[in-house]
């Protein structure tokens, strides 16, 4: 305890060593509930069918095999057309890299005007960018759906991307915007003086100082857009769905027996980026989800 | 006062053509779109749009209609739930770590992992795990406890309360974090005093701590509170709001009345009545956490 720590050392009493067994036991309970799906996923993707059929979910793979990864892979079926997730995965690829970029680079802009120039009616612009954040996207998605129709882009990466960049711009621009405000004024108002620009102050004092929260932003917008399904299922269109909406086709539209392993090979797969994305960004993941108190 | 405004736009003029693209996505894409939503709502709208008036006959529909019905009672329960034990899971959670345990940082990773991956992982993990011919259940069996019975996933009585260990399993780990973090800031005198004054350890936390926490509570039951609203995602994966309609939920309704049933108007109706709960809600919770502070203001 730290508020143990300084009291000085002596043995621990009876009672709190039973305390101590109780935090511990506690601890390692729930622990094993939360690792439980992930240890289910990893053991039965090694399994082979015959061994499923026959055997119990939780025990260990008698036969070690990856073939239900390759399959998964290469030539899990969904739907009408078997190739399997690389397609999901490249076209996830695809919508991430801009639409990260582009909303990153927004919401940087949008933070940097709104707190350090005086634009009137910024506030309310972005007082109902927060408040849309909360609304369930269902509000939006027919009347956007209508509009990239009209424009010609419905289902095209094109779409999927602006629909990213349109509801990652209310935390994007929070984050900067909170992160920025933080900054001393006195910089800025100094380069003011100096005679320097919007663009040029952006570009020579704010952008290199964003390093820390452009991270933030990274590990926020990868994790989000990686793991939509509702906004991919939408607009991205047939030949652009995201690894997500791929990943719900392979499972949940199977006829005959199910090939388990394979479903869960493929669920790892998907998880794969964002599970990575969290294990080496670490404290960082915390940081983006307490300054993102909104999230779209 | 008029040439005073002209020469403020022209000094800060290129921060005005900045913020255009916010601009626009907020009058367009947010306001625009959501003006438009409910304006199909009073619209007698099936397929296409439609631009006559109906008034509140869609409404009426709505509200005669048993699946959507069921959707929001479906709802309350899943949030009750949901809310109430994410929220004390995740503060027991926090509370424990925060005890100098070894292996913190294992510990934190683990109950934090869920949260990183997606809603569909979450729906069809515990699909599996909670399907009675290949999960716990078919252990049990399989172990010769033949009672036994977990059949959560495919009991019509029972499935909202799968849903809800997915959701809780996903979500109660961002709980802790904040809590975490927000027993990390608590000054250290406050403990020695309530030991000096004999209080008990449970008894600090509730009512000395926790109180002083009430950013960090806020904020994780705001965020769960919309991940509850916008539900969708978890349930397609995991039930596809069966068995029969006993898992349905409001997105979900929409969702299908939009792209599956051909009825705009209704669907419009719905998602209407969803954004006049949330915006009554949410409003007065966004205007106290990011305007009375808000840092910089000229």
């Amino acid at each position: 305890m730290s508020k143990r720590s300084t009291a000085t050392k002596r043995p621990l009493t009876y009672q709190e060593v039973w305390g101590r067994i109780g935090i511990y036991a506690f601890l390692g309970v729930l622990a094993l509930f939360f690792l439980l799906p992930l240890y289910v996923m990893l053991v039965t993707s090694f399994k082979s069918m015959d061994e499923i059929r026959l055997g119990l979910i939780f025990s260990l793979p008698q036969q070690f095999s990856i073939d239900a990864w390759i399959k998964a892979w290469t030539s899990a079926c969904t739907g009408l057309e078997c190739t399997g997730l690389q397609v999901g995965f490249g076209n996830s690829v695809k919508i991430l890299v801009p639409s990260v970029i582009f909303s990153i680079l927004l919401g940087a802009i949008n933070g940097y005007a709104l707190s350090f120039w005086k634009v009137k009616g910024a506030n309310v612009l972005f007082a109902c960018l927060l408040l849309g954040s909360f609304v369930p996207y269902q509000v939006f998605i027919y009347p956007l759906v209508r509009f990239y129709a009209q424009t010609g882009i419905y289902g095209s990466l094109p779409a999927i991307v602006i629909t990213h960049i349109i509801f990652g711009m209310p935390v994007m621009t929070l984050l900067f915007r909170n992160y920025y405000s933080g900054l001393p004024v006195e910089l800025f108002k100094a380069a003011r003086i100096d005679g320097a620009g919007f663009w040029k102050i952006f570009i020579s004092i704010i952008l290199p100082m964003s390093v820390p929260i452009a991270i933030v932003a990274v590990i926020m917008q990868v994790t989000a857009i990686w793991n939509d399904f509702l906004l991919g299922l939408v607009f991205a269109g047939r030949e652009n769905l995201p690894m997500t909406v791929q990943l719900n086709n392979i499972v949940n539209t199977t006829t005959g027996e199910r090939a388990y392993n394979v479903n869960m090979a493929a669920t790892v797969l998907t998880s794969l980026v964002p599970l990575t994305v969290y294990l080496v960004s670490g404290r960082w993941f915390v940081r983006g989800i307490a300054s993102g108190a909104v999230k779209g | 006062m008029g040439a005073e405004l002209t020469r403020h736009v022209k000094r800060n003029l290129v921060a005005y053509i900045a913020l255009l693209p916010m601009a626009v996505v907020v009058i367009f894409a947010y306001l625009g779109t959501m003006a438009w939503s409910v304006r199909l709502s009073f619209s007698s709208s099936k397929l296409l749009p439609k631009n006559d008036f109906v008034g509140l006959t869609q409404y009426f529909t709505l509200f005669d209609t048993p699946r959507w019905l069921t959707s929001l009672g479906n709802l309350v329960i899943i949030a009750f739930f949901f809310l109430l034990i994410c929220f004390a899971l995740g503060c027991l959670l926090a509370i424990f770590i925060d005890q100098n345990v070894r292996g913190e940082s294992l510990f934190r990773t683990v109950f934090l992992y869920p949260y990183a991956m997606s809603f569909v992982v979450a729906g069809l993990v515990w699909q599996w795990v909670l399907n009675p011919d290949l999960g716990i259940q078919h252990t049990m069996h399989g172990l010769g406890f033949t009672g036994f019975v977990l059949d959560w996933v495919v009991n019509p009585k029972m499935v909202l309360y799968a849903v809800i260990v997915a959701t809780v399993w996903h979500g109660s780990g961002l709980v802790m974090a904040l809590i975490l973090a927000g027993l990390r800031g608590v000054d250290t005198e406050i403990w020695r005093a309530t030991r000096i004054d004999g209080i008990p350890t449970w008894r600090v936390y509730l009512s000395i701590v926790l109180p002083m926490l009430r950013p960090m509570i806020i904020t994780s039951l705001v965020l769960l509170s919309i991940s509850i609203v916008k539900m969708y995602d978890v349930v397609v994966a995991m039930t596809n709001g069966g068995p029969g309609t006993a898992s349905e939920v409001p997105a979900k309704f929409i969702m299908d009345n939009l792209f599956e049933r051909a009825n705009i108007g209704l669907a419009t109706a719905a998602s209407t009545v969803m954004l006049v709960t949330v915006l009554l809600v949410m409003a007065p919770v966004i205007y106290s956490q990011y305007f009375r502070k808000s840092g910089r203001a000229s």
